[in-house]
């Protein structure tokens, strides 16, 4: 199916005093829109509109400026700023400033602020424009990530299909895999460090789907791979391609909850066995991972604990471990943030990005989500009532009961609004209207009663009818047809004779 | 799936069982297979060694074995049960287990085996799945993107058949013969009284064993599984529809399952002490 989105971004650049390029085109305030066209494929094209308001600080957002660090700038700017989501606000600040630190000339803050080092005029902020909402919102790319399935195959990078798809809720399980209970006696206060640590993350990404958290302790779960023992550093080394087969044999066990039916995330703390501790992952150029963690797009992490040998050998065993929480949640979180597709890699040189802390994520981070979601729900939404039209076609006796006839209804209407809605800049309202398109067209297309299986083609009517009825046809036809004959005789007859 | 009952297709059960063994070995878990057997052979009154089905003669190995998961058993074996699992289809109250979740990422390996016709698979002896209508069932799970690539195997007379119609993108499929001939079983046991596996799968399975979760062997392979020789009927294939060339496509990426992996480099900071919360 066609669909040609377009993606608004309301953008306000508030020049601070003694930053304003000398070469505006017009006197503050004034705005500009700049419009960018991508095509997907030949019928899916994305429209980015940047709609930029320009004009200088009021009062109060200078006093907010006047501060020692780019980060109290950023707390202290919050309040005044335009809080829905999907838009961004760039501060410019005067080249002198000392609120960048040297060599930094963009500073990108928690909330959907940035700061920006003027200087070289017109044209040079206009390109750190262009970078910062490519940062801030989404790129070309990311939103061809979410239409993956409308991309021809050749096209798409390795990123496609690695993130999580855009679901009404995800389940978190969290397990402890304890292959040795004789050596190890492992305590770990999962509830609380869920509580305090994952909880904030989860209700930052409420916006964007319903998280269900578990946890289990499995023991005698073993990796399925032999590390290897490396004499160098008198430990256990697993290399990075013998990662891939760590994942199945442990699956087996893990379970999930028998009534949900959405994606599950599981994260694995492993604690190796006595004999084979300590035990490190090495990356493909033979050096031990810092995190000593991987993890596996749409699945989930598992990371490595290692336990201090006792300084004794006659400690008496099993050895209590107490595990150290923060440790294991800065990586699960980042383990986390990566399934969904927040990565903070790719940056150019120049920009600083501030740390999200314990929220997890950045606003402008769950904007990128929101935005790249909206996209994938509606492109869903078009393709899913798409194949329920050409099935119909197909079959043209089959049954659409009432609710499935409201559903398909709904999901139209809200698609609509959605695609509207992101047209004119309004991210959670077309995020919310995307999440009832796609909720409503899954409910229509998997309705149990549009099985195909049901509804008989016309040729199997004809199959199983014409036996039954061409045999008892015969007579009567024949029989017709001598009565119609005689009936024709009979009325020559008369008018003979007379 | 299985799509036969009775304990004279003792041979089908045991051909189905033995696949599902081959995949769990090569790391496939449970919650990812679909099992449909009319299971009555375990525990059926003629079978002199109860609660097991075996697959070799002078009983080697027993696949029934004590963790076999049967996710539709007996009269739930049924040409609808099979389309509403892979059209999704489903009434809202069935469990995870029954269900196929899978996304635009899954390979999917489908194995049916029975008794069939040309065009035609008989499902329990009371109803068929013609060939139309499991190609129709393939590209609404195409449309739907509940797969990225499917391998379909089938065992049964005229196998070859039931593939022709196929029409959707990505789908490999192959089967034991050709139409107008028979697939034939292989070995009789006389301990059990009945013919224990199919010929064509029987080859299949011993090629099976020869893999291992990180081998590195090629459809092209399982192509040459049961030349005529042996088979005595024509095995045959289909690619048209499948992107890639076969000699690039691993068995175990269909039979096993091998993760993409990417090792974490990221961490976030987080902060010990959150003010004004208390510990449980």
């Amino acid at each position: 199916a066609s669909a040609q989105f377009q993606l608004a971004v309301p953008v306000a650049v508030v020049f601070a005093p003694g930053s304003v390029p000398g070469d505006l085109p017009r006197p503050l305030p004034f705005r500009d829109v700049r419009e960018m066209e991508n095509s997907v494929n030949l019928r899916t094209s994305i429209t980015s509109r940047y709609e930029t308001v320009y004009r200088s600080t009021t009062a109060q957002e200078e006093a907010a400026l006047d501060v020692a660090t780019a980060r109290e700038a950023d707390a202290a700017l919050r309040p005044l700023q335009d809080a829905s989501l999907g838009c961004l606000t760039v501060f410019v600040v005067p080249e002198s400033s000392s609120l960048l630190p040297q060599g930094i000339s963009v500073y990108v803050g928690k909330h959907r602020s940035a700061l920006v080092r003027a200087g070289g005029g017109l044209a040079a902020l206009r390109t750190r424009l262009q970078q910062l909402t490519q940062v801030m919102s989404f790129t070309a790319s990311s939103i061809a990530t979410a239409l993956s399935d409308r991309v021809p195959d050749g096209q798409l990078g390795p990123d496609a299909r690695r993130h999580l798809k855009s679901s009404l809720g995800y389940e978190i399980t969290f397990s402890l895999l304890n292959p040795d209970p004789k050596s190890h006696a492992v305590d770990w206060d999962i509830e609380d460090a869920v509580n305090r640590y994952v909880q904030p993350v989860l209700d930052k990404l409420s916006l964007v789907a319903n998280f269900s958290v578990d946890s289990q302790i499995l023991y005698y779960a073993v990796l399925g791979v032999t590390p290897r023992f490396d004499k160098e550093s008198s430990s256990f080394l697993l290399s990075a391609h013998s990662l891939p087969h760590v994942i199945n044999p442990v699956e087996a066990r893990l379970g999930s909850s028998a009534a949900s039916l959405y994606p599950v995330l599981n994260f694995l703390l492993y604690v190796p066995e006595r004999s084979h501790s300590p035990l490190y992952i090495q990356d493909k150029d033979g050096a031990p991972v810092s995190t000593n963690a991987f993890h596996s797009p749409r699945w989930g992490g598992i990371m490595i604990y290692n336990v201090e040998a006792p300084a004794s050998s006659q400690a008496s065993l099993p050895l209590h471990v107490d595990v150290d929480m923060v440790r294991v949640m800065e990586v699960f979180l980042a383990q986390l943030r990566l399934l969904f597709g927040l990565s903070r890699e790719e940056l150019p040189p120049e920009f600083l990005l501030e740390s999200p802390g314990n929220e997890g994520l950045a606003d402008w981070e769950l904007d990128r989500l929101l935005w790249a979601h909206t996209v994938e729900n509606v492109a869903t939404v078009s393709t899913t009532l798409t194949s329920l039209a050409q099935l119909l076609d197909k079959i043209g006796n089959i049954v659409i009961k009432d609710d499935v006839a409201s559903e398909v209804y709904r999901a139209v209407a809200s698609a609509q609004s959605a695609m509207a809605k992101l047209a004119t800049g309004h991210l959670y309202s077309a995020f919310q209207a995307s999440k009832e398109a796609v909720t409503s067209s899954e409910r229509a297309f998997f309705d149990p009663s549009l099985l195909h299986l049901l509804y008989f083609p016309d040729d199997q009517k004809f199959a199983i009818y014409i036996p039954l009825f061409l045999p008892m046809a015969v007579p009567i036809l024949l029989s017709l047809a001598k009565i119609v004959r005689e009936a024709r005789q009979r009325k020559k007859e008369p008018t003979k004779m007379d | 799936v299985c799509t036969s009952r009775f304990w004279f297709n003792y041979r089908h059960v045991a051909n189905t069982l033995s696949v599902y063994r081959s995949v769990k070995r090569l790391g496939i878990p449970d919650s990812h297979i679909v099992l449909m057997l009319a299971d009555d052979m375990a525990c059926n009154p003629r079978n002199p060694k109860p609660a097991t089905v075996f697959s070799h003669k002078n009983m080697e190995l027993n696949v029934y074995g004590d963790d076999v998961e049967v996710d539709y058993r007996s009269y739930e074996v049924t040409v609808e049960n099979f389309l509403r699992v892979l059209t999704g289809r489903i009434p809202p109250s069935t469990p995870r287990s029954k269900r196929l979740l899978s996304d635009d990422r899954s390979n999917i390996l489908i194995y049916m085996t029975g008794h069939g016709g040309n065009g035609f698979l008989k499902f329990q002896d009371s109803e068929e799945i013609t060939n139309v209508e499991l190609a129709d069932a393939f590209e609404q799970m195409w449309q739907k993107r509940r797969y990225n690539e499917l391998l379909f195997i089938i065992d049964t007379c005229q196998g070859a058949s039931m593939y022709e119609r196929f029409y959707s993108p990505n789908i490999m499929a192959l089967a034991s013969s050709q139409v107008g001939e028979d697939s034939l079983s292989h070995q009789p046991d006389l301990g059990i009284g009945v013919h224990l596996m199919d010929r064509y799968t029987f080859y299949v399975l011993e090629f099976l064993e020869e893999i291992h979760p990180a081998s590195q062997t090629n459809m092209n392979d399982l192509f040459q599984v049961c030349p005529k020789s042996l088979c005595v009927s024509t095995p045959g294939h289909r690619t048209d529809l499948f992107q890639r060339d076969p000699q690039n496509v691993l068995i175990t990426d269909f039979f096993g399952s091998v993760r993409k992996v990417e090792i974490t480099t990221e961490t976030i900071s987080l902060d010990d002490d959150v003010a004004g919360f208390e510990s449980k």
